[in-house]
């Protein structure tokens, strides 16, 4: 056990009561004025509650929100996603699953012939997002999905076009690109990440 | 005929039981209501406003919403539907019985407590020769200098023609049973067993929490009710008499009793608080510390007993302070306008001289509700000890001074203004002079470490050691 010095604490005592403290009853009193200047401001209105109304009033959520995958569509409404397997490597949760086919258009080898998330092991960490060579998947702002049941959550490609579909016509686009175009906030065509410039442009 | 059989004023008895039953419990219902409003206004929040009586029916969408108004048919739905949980481990006979006795105190409590004008008969008294007429009013002489200007003749022909009266049965009950002479004795003697309930649910739940609830509950027990019978003995001592309704007679005759005696009303205040269970001495079910209190093991309607026998306390301790404090249905100028009595079959202006008076008490009993949902949000939760310390060293010598007011007041100085400011000030200078005292008492306050700068190890030395080698 290690002895401290007498010099090296400080002892402190709680501040002495002063009368009025020591009644109670005016310390009490400026309690509740100032309890009900909140409870009459709330109900006046003057104090702007900050609650939300929840399923008529949605909440504006910021652009870099991870919610509900989406899989872009190009120009020419075709899948954007070259299968690259990039997205189901780099996931920790391994909820995409993608099988490759040789592709139908010229400007790329493979397509995907499918592409299923498990929306529901899915933990949104937005990686898949960042692995994307093409920046072909992307979380929206979406935030409440249901289902009846497990099946209904795996989400599949025409279920994740739709979701592109449906942002962009909402305008509620994730924050890297705008209606299937860059934005300011993707990373520069030269970064080196990118060999499919063409898709972008 | 069966009717013959029955007498009338039972029909009336059970008339009064059921408006009354269900007046608290709609009432008790929407209490819960309003207790979540007001703690979601207070945090500036908007509480619950879903809940309509839509019943979650499209068709019916028009009635969605109000406030919130539909949440405690909604609540009481899902008590009376849920499943209802006995753990394994519990004491059987007395977790049934422990929401019964909680429950049923509460009502029987309430049966005695008038929540409208109800008259009363004269008392049996000496009466004064030269003032017979206003001493017939009901007020009980017990001074010697009352007692001075009095020939020895009695009033009763004159009760007895009283009690003919009232035993008319036109006469109007806002009580199930009116004008009980031991009044709100039996209020207190009855809330006093309202704790049972409490204890024996803590402790057939065989759970600690729960059971420390409960211990709390049995201390707290200990410390209110000793303030509380203080606080109310000034009452008896300038009423004459313990029945509630008679209390309320004489301050509508004399003024309100809050005037007279302020401190009292506050230490009757700090006390039902205490005896309701409310913050800042909700200690038997504080949630933070004993998950749920003495009801943790409890579930569905038998918790919703519990629920309902407290907020019936809270309604009870409501109308008793407005009947012993705040003057009942009088109100200053107002309803000594209106019809004293009933003349004739039908009396519409007594009937609405009721009324306003029904709304009167309602009213008063309705403002210290609000006060005991507003001090929720202000006054923190005391401790055990605490709790004791300022009911055992502060509102007992605090009790003790009021009553001597009262008793000095009473014995020595003629009624009227005079007694009013004696007693008033009396009471004042006495919480003065309890704050003062109890500042001049050495406090001990534990000494508290705000840092050690070169102490290298600061878990191996205990604070009690650091505080004994700094003495």
């Amino acid at each position: 056990m290690t002895a401290i010095a007498e010099k090296n604490v400080t002892w402190v005592k709680p501040p002495r009561l002063n009368l009025a403290e020591q009644i109670y009853l005016p310390t009490v009193a400026q309690g509740m004025i100032t309890t009900l200047k909140h409870l009459v401001k709330t109900v006046t209105g003057l104090n702007e509650s900050s609650t939300q109304q929840y399923p008529e009033q949605q909440p504006v959520l910021p652009p870099h929100y991870r919610g509900v995958h989406r899989l872009n569509r190009d120009e020419q409404g075709r899948v954007k996603c070259v299968s690259c397997y990039m997205c189901s490597t780099a996931c920790p949760a391994h909820c995409i699953d993608i099988v490759a086919a040789p592709s139908p258009w010229p400007d790329r080898e493979k397509y995907p012939e499918t592409f299923v998330i498990d929306e529901l092991r899915c933990i949104y960490c937005g990686m898949c997002e960042q692995a994307c060579p093409v920046d072909a998947i992307e979380l929206t702002t979406i935030f409440s999905l249901t289902g009846m049941s497990r099946e209904d959550m795996m989400f599949d490609k025409e279920k994740l076009l739709s979701v592109f579909d449906q942002t962009v016509k909402l305008g509620t686009d994730p924050v890297r690109t705008r209606g299937g175009r860059l934005s300011v906030a993707a990373e520069p065509a030269d970064a080196g990440l990118t060999g499919s410039s063409s898709a972008q442009s | 005929m069966l009717f013959d059989l029955i007498p009338f004023s039972l029909l009336v008895t059970v008339f009064t039981i059921a408006v009354i039953f269900v007046g608290v419990l709609t009432a008790v219902a929407y209490l819960t209501l309003l207790e979540r409003k007001v703690s979601a206004w207070v945090q500036d929040r908007v509480g619950p406003n879903r809940t309509g009586f839509d019943f979650g029916q499209p068709w019916l969408k028009f009635l969605r919403g109000f406030f919130g108004l539909g949440q405690p048919l909604a609540d009481g739905v899902k008590f009376l539907l849920k499943e209802d949980v006995v753990p394994g481990h519990v004491d059987r006979v007395f977790y049934f019985l422990a929401p019964m006795i909680a429950v049923g105190t509460a009502l029987l409590a309430l049966a005695v407590v008038s929540v409208g004008d109800t008259p009363v008969p004269p008392t049996l008294q000496t009466v004064s020769s030269h003032s017979a007429s206003e001493f017939s009013r009901r007020v009980f002489p017990a001074t010697k200098s009352e007692l001075a200007g009095m020939n020895t003749t009695t009033n009763l022909s004159e009760v007895r023609a009283g009690y003919a009266q009232y035993n008319n049965l036109s006469t109007i009950k806002f009580a199930i049973a009116p004008n009980v002479d031991i009044g709100f004795l039996f209020v207190f003697a009855i809330g006093g067993l309202a704790v049972y309930g409490i204890v024996l649910g803590g402790w057939s739940s065989n759970n600690k929490y729960s059971l420390l609830g409960s211990l709390r509950s049995s201390a707290q027990v200990i410390s209110y009710e000793i303030p509380m019978g203080l606080s109310v003995l000034g009452v008896l001592v300038m009423v004459g008499s313990l029945n509630l309704e008679r209390v309320v007679d004489w301050q509508a005759r004399h003024g309100w009793l809050i005037a007279f005696q302020p401190l009292a009303f506050v230490l009757f205040l700090t006390a039902i608080f205490a005896e309701c269970n409310r913050l800042p001495f909700d200690l038997p079910e504080c949630e933070q510390e004993l998950v749920g209190g003495y009801h943790t093991e409890y579930s569905s309607m038998k918790f919703a007993l519990f629920f309902l026998g407290e907020y019936t306390h809270m309604i009870t301790t409501s109308f008793l302070t407005a009947a012993l404090f705040l003057g009942g249905w009088h109100l200053p100028w107002a309803t000594d306008l209106l019809s004293p009595s009933m003349t004739g079959n039908f009396d519409i202006a007594y009937l609405f001289a009721l009324l306003i008076k029904l709304a009167v008490f309602g009213a008063k009993m309705f403002a210290v509700i609000s006060l005991f949902m507003l001090v929720r949000w202000t006054i923190l939760r005391f401790k055990f000890d605490q709790l004791m310390n300022l009911a055992w060293k502060g509102l007992m010598p605090l009790g003790l001074m009021s009553l001597l007011g009262v008793v000095i007041s009473r014995q020595f100085i003629t009624p009227g203004t005079a007694q009013w400011g004696f007693q008033c000030a009396f009471g004042l200078v006495s919480l003065l002079i309890v704050g003062v005292v109890s500042l001049l008492l050495p406090t001990e306050a534990p000494k508290t470490v705000l840092s050690i700068s070169r102490g290298r190890s600061h878990s191996a030395t205990s604070a009690p050691e650091l505080a004994s080698r700094a003495s």
